[in-house]
């Protein structure tokens, strides 16, 4: 069973500090619901307020529909895995899984079945037995899902429980949460600041910053449509371009920029006069002329190879540089340092937003 | 040559010993690059860290209790039949803890003020437990740091007035027409004042009170360094409260109850001021006993016997215990 969780206008604040800002947003149940964004930015405390360990200061966390107010973390239907993920250091692997089962007086034989189900699940069938300083810390990770898992929740929140694995590791898991959530059903909400995490597994995210929810929209939109500068710079590689808007016609603006008048969409409706931010994409910009206003030169600082693709780094307007990354295989000369590269990109990839803040690099 | 003198031999006897383990150790070393004990300190150092170390543990740890344990094999003479033809080793100290002085039947006086003495410091143990673990809890997981250390103070605080003080001004609390009854009987809960100090609530008091810091610091060290997200944890999978504390913190924090307990239940067993004060007139605790012989009958003999008596039956109750939770002796002092 899994049950949707909504957010009606939720404000968290500590003393004088706004954690959370009126967050409002609608989790379907059954979806792998991501909250990504910067350390610091209220994703842990929405996690907190849906998990009841924290109570909403504005608005009302509902899960399947009920109100949660009042209802301690002990009684809602979620089940949290910690960023360490908190497991009980004097208890079996077995134990553990069925902590929450043994507070409920659900008596042995049923237990120990349950337990032998869940290692099956988390692939560590027959180790029930074992004390936690004995596993590894992927199978210390697995055994934090399969103890969540085993209370039955109808929503699985997950608090960055990745961030402690190595890379190998993390990349194996990714694929293993999801395939869990497809087998058990229930919605994931998952807390991460790594868009690679979030954008691979998936199915919505909500992009955060200072407690605001700049944008939600699965990995695509939120990669191709962002919503703000945040959203652009933070989720993937982009190059900002900041300016003005001289010109706005139809669906694409003319943006007066240090190199020049640079054309890009516009879907934020902005107007002539408005401060605004082009963004282009690394892999969107290639090393040839195109028409007037997508094309620019900048000297190229230094370039990186790196097998699959060459990152060429060209002086920016500011201190960060602007990339181009160039594949492969698509014929193009890879310029050399200190020379000046003439950079164009499609005025369909090239995207203009209001300006505002950006994500710190 | 007397046996007591044989025991004044010993920390010669073990200097020599140290002496030879360092010897023994430059000689083994099949790692050239390891240097013996003398070589590492010099031969001057070496010697000098040899005998500080033996003085402190021989003549300050060691020597007075093995002298005591000599004493308490002998007979009781007067001083000058020591060394006579009477002074022989002897079991009958020991044997006058249990049997009653006429030669029949038991020393009931003297096991009785024993088993008292043991049983109420279970109990003193028992109740500081219960006092000082939801304090101590609060403390190491709940309570903001302002408040803790606020708390902190409050409890030292206290500690800087002495024993004797401490014992009389409770006992001014307590006593019949102490301050306690006198507001009871005013306020109209009760008619005649209660006996609190000859019911040896005084003694219960005193000996919590005085023992609350041994037990809390232990406490409050073992429960601090608990992973806050294990009690969330815990309770987001269901758990209420009192499951929390069972399950999770009062394992986790084991070492430290054990540690606590046995310190309060040996100093309360050993304690003599507190029931002297605040014990009641019919109340014998043990420690009086053992005191009154030494320097009321100045039968040295029978104090260090029944002193004896009294730290065996402690020790081998607390390793009963430690037994019996499965904690080992090393944890405790974690």
């Amino acid at each position: 069973m899994s049950a949707g969780v909504e957010l009606d206008h939720v404000t968290v604040r500590f003393g004088e500090f706004t954690a959370v800002d009126d967050a409002t947003l609608d989790i379907k149940g059954g979806e792998f619901f991501s909250f990504l964004g910067p350390s610091g930015c209220g994703k842990t405390t929405i996690l907190r307020t849906v998990s009841g360990f924290l109570d909403p200061s504005e608005g009302t966390v509902r899960i399947g529909g009920k109100d949660m107010t009042g209802i301690g973390p002990n009684r809602r239907p979620t089940a949290l895995i910690f960023q360490n993920l908190a497991l009980f250091p004097l208890m079996t692997v077995t134990e553990n899984i069925t902590y929450g089962l043994r507070v409920q007086g659900i008596d042995k034989a049923t237990r120990a079945r349950k337990a032998d189900e869940l290692l099956n699940l988390i692939a560590l069938p027959g180790q029930g037995n074992k004390q936690m300083s004995e596993l590894s810390g992927g199978q210390k990770q697995r055994v934090a899902i399969a103890r969540a898992l085993a209370v039955q929740p109808q929503v699985l929140l997950l608090d960055e429980p990745l961030s402690a694995l190595d890379l190998k590791l993390r990349q194996h898991m990714r694929n293993e949460l999801r395939t869990i959530q497809r087998m058990v059903g229930i919605t994931f909400i998952y807390i991460t600041h790594d868009q690679g995490e979030a954008l691979t597994m998936s199915d919505r995210i909500a992009v955060m910053n200072d407690g605001v929810i700049q944008q939600i929209g699965d990995g695509k939109a939120i990669y191709d449509e962002p919503a703000t500068a945040f959203v652009a710079s933070f989720v993937g590689e982009n190059n900002p371009f900041a300016g003005m808007v001289a010109q706005a016609n139809g669906s694409f603006a003319l943006i007066e920029t240090k190199f020049g008048r640079l054309r890009g969409r516009n879907p934020r409706g902005l107007k002539q006069g408005d401060k605004a931010i082009l963004f282009v994409r690394p892999e969107s910009a290639k090393l040839a002329p195109g028409s007037a206003d997508t094309t620019f030169s900048s000297e190229v600082k230094s370039v990186a190879f790196e097998g699959n693709m060459t990152h060429v780094f060209l002086q920016g307007a500011g201190k960060k540089d602007i990339t181009v990354t160039v594949g492969r295989h698509n014929g193009a000369s890879i310029p050399e340092r200190g020379s000046v590269a003439t950079v164009s990109y499609d005025a369909e990839l090239g995207l203009a937003l209001p300006e505002g803040k950006m994500a710190r690099e | 040559m007397s046996s007591r003198l044989v025991v004044l031999f010993v920390p010669f006897v073990v200097i020599a010993a140290f002496w030879l383990m360092a010897r023994y150790e430059a000689r083994q070393r099949h790692d050239p690059t390891h240097k013996g004990y003398f070589e590492r300190n010099g031969m001057l150092l070496g010697i000098m860290f040899i005998f500080l170390v033996s003085l402190w543990t021989l003549f300050l740890v060691a020597l007075p209790y093995l002298y005591m344990v000599v004493e308490s094999f002998h007979p009781t003479l007067r001083p000058l039949e020591r060394g006579g033809p009477n002074d022989v080793l002897t079991l009958a100290q020991y044997e006058s803890f249990f049997v009653a002085h006429t030669g029949e039947g038991m020393n009931k006086v003297h096991i009785g003020a024993f088993i008292f003495s043991i049983l109420a410091s279970i109990a003193v143990t028992a109740l500081n437990f219960a006092i000082c673990y939801p304090l101590a809890f609060y403390m190491a997981q709940s309570g903001t740091p302002q408040k803790v250390r606020l708390l902190m103070l409050a409890l030292i605080v206290p500690y800087w007035v002495n024993e004797i003080l401490r014992a009389f001004s409770l006992r001014l609390l307590l006593a019949t027409k102490g301050l306690i009854n006198n507001v009871m009987v005013a306020a109209g809960f009760i008619d005649t004042p209660i006996d609190f100090l000859g019911n040896n609530v005084g003694l219960y008091v005193g000996l919590s009170y005085a023992y609350l810091l041994v037990m809390i610091f232990p406490l409050y060290n073992a429960i601090e360094s608990l992973d806050k997200n294990q009690i969330e944890a815990a309770r987001d999978l269901g758990a209420p409260w009192w499951r929390i504390h069972k399950d999770v913190v009062i394992p986790y924090a084991k070492p430290g109850i054990a540690s606590g307990c046995t310190m309060v239940f040996m100093l309360s067993a050993g304690s003599l001021a507190a029931p002297q004060f605040l014990g009641g007139p019919r109340t014998l605790w043990f420690t009086s006993v053992i005191y009154n012989f030494f320097f009321q009958n100045f039968n040295w003999a029978r104090g260090s016997a029944y002193a004896f008596i009294l730290l065996a039956a402690c020790i081998a109750l607390v390793m009963l215990m430690l037994r019996l939770f499965k904690i080992s002796l090393g944890e405790t002092i974690k």
